[in-house]
């Protein structure tokens, strides 16, 4: 097939970028549109504070993410525990 | 019969200054797409049409707006001296020379966008209400705080947006912004109306199918489509030049921004020989 045959049979360039447009601005407003976007930040500082009580973690080592499935939202969290050796536990 | 059509325009004109002071930010998040051109461009179409328009430079540390409105060498005091009392209101406002009702305030050059502060931007927005009809606020690019503050008090935005896909992603962020980081999110008031813009636009590309249609355009972000300004070298000529791109009576661009600026009044788009971009597009 010649270079020429080649791009005559792609899709033009700005149907691709429709294309991949659509997809971006649907993934953006879902994120925006999530009930938990609001307060997710406060959430993580909270929960950062609460699991310090207990074990000595990093602000880094809590990772919170909210995945999009068709029609519910799966909230992860993430809590990376310190190496055993090192860990302080507080007692009350 | 033009003399009908001029008092009616009279008529509507006076009726319109009658209403609220309104506050118009004209943002796009990436940079480079058009919002100085934009902001000098509907600033003096509204004062053309004799509304009193004052249009503010947001983009502190990187100043343009000056440049493009041909004050550069009149700048003596500028918006972060007002907000900090270094000077007054009125010291700091720009005359425009060659059109009536129309001022600029500029940017400070020296300062960064964080010398900006929500309370003093509100101070100078009030006092600004009381004369003037139109605030046109040109944002820096990006999101952070310059690119906040310059939307926060807004009434309306001007979403500029190039046909091509990183201008796309980021106006749609911008849309995201103004429904959450703005006094009237903020407050639960009714939302900015936003509008867009298409600048930059080639119609040849678009009709070889290399550059993404307005209507498309229009379709991904659903707001609605204010205009759509040519790609156009009389804009660069304008702006070498120090003079709006609205006051140019034979730029294409020019006239898509009268067209524009008609549009967003609510008038009826005005009767031209040939037709504009957005009617031949769009039909009206
Ligand atoms: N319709 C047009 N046709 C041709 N050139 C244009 C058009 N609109 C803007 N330009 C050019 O694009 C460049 C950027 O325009 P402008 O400064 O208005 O963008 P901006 O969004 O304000 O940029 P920044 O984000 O840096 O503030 C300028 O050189 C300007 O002359
Ligand atoms: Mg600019």
């Amino acid at each position: 097939m010649s270079l020429l045959n080649y791009f005559s049979t792609q899709p033009k360039s700005a149907s691709i970028a429709k294309e991949r447009l659509q997809i971006i601005v649907a993934h953006q407003r879902r994120e925006r549109s999530s009930i938990m976007s609001d307060f997710l930040p406060d959430l993580q500082k909270e929960l950062i504070e609460v699991v310090r009580k207990y074990i000595e973690i990093r602000d880094e080592d809590v990772n919170i993410r909210v995945e999009q499935a068709e029609n519910y939202e799966v909230l992860e969290v993430n809590i990376a525990l310190p190496d055993s050796s090192i860990v302080k536990i507080h007692t009350k | 019969m033009g003399n009908i059509s001029y008092l009616l325009l009279r008529a509507e004109k006076l009726a319109n200054q009658n209403s609220d002071p309104k506050i118009i930010v004209v943002t796009s998040g990436k940079g480079g797409v058009g919002k100085t051109t934009t902001s000098a461009a509907f600033a003096t179409a509204l004062a053309l049409r004799n509304y009193p328009t004052v249009v503010i430079d947001f983009d502190v540390g990187l100043r343009n707006l000056d440049l493009v409105m041909g004050c550069e060498r009149r700048v003596v005091f500028d918006f972060v001296q007002v907000i900090n009392g270094e000077c007054s209101l009125n010291q700091a406002l720009i005359k425009d020379r060659r059109v009536e009702n129309l001022y600029i305030l500029p940017a400070s050059q020296t300062r960064d966008k964080d010398a900006l502060t929500l309370k003093g931007v509100a101070r100078v927005l009030e006092a600004l209400k009381k004369r003037f009809q139109y605030i046109i606020c040109d944002s820096p690019a990006g999101i952070e705080h310059g690119a906040i503050m310059a939307m926060y008090f807004a009434d309306e935005a001007l979403i500029v947006t190039n046909p091509e896909v990183s201008s796309v992603r980021d106006s749609d962020r911008i849309i995201g912004m103004l429904a959450s980081k703005t006094r009237r999110a903020v407050q639960n008031l009714e939302p900015i109306k936003e509008h867009l813009l298409l600048t930059r636009y080639v119609e040849k590309r678009v009709g070889r199918g290399d550059m993404i249609s307005a209507k498309d355009v229009q379709e991904i972000l659903a707001i609605n489509l204010l205009g759509v300004i040519p790609e156009s070298s009389s804009v660069l000529q304008s702006s070498n030049a120090g003079i709006p791109i609205t006051l140019d009576q034979n730029s294409d661009a020019g006239e898509a921004y009268h067209d524009a600026v008609a549009r967003f009044l609510g008038e009826e788009p005005p009767k031209r020989d040939k037709k504009g971009l957005f009617s031949r597009l769009f039909g009206n």
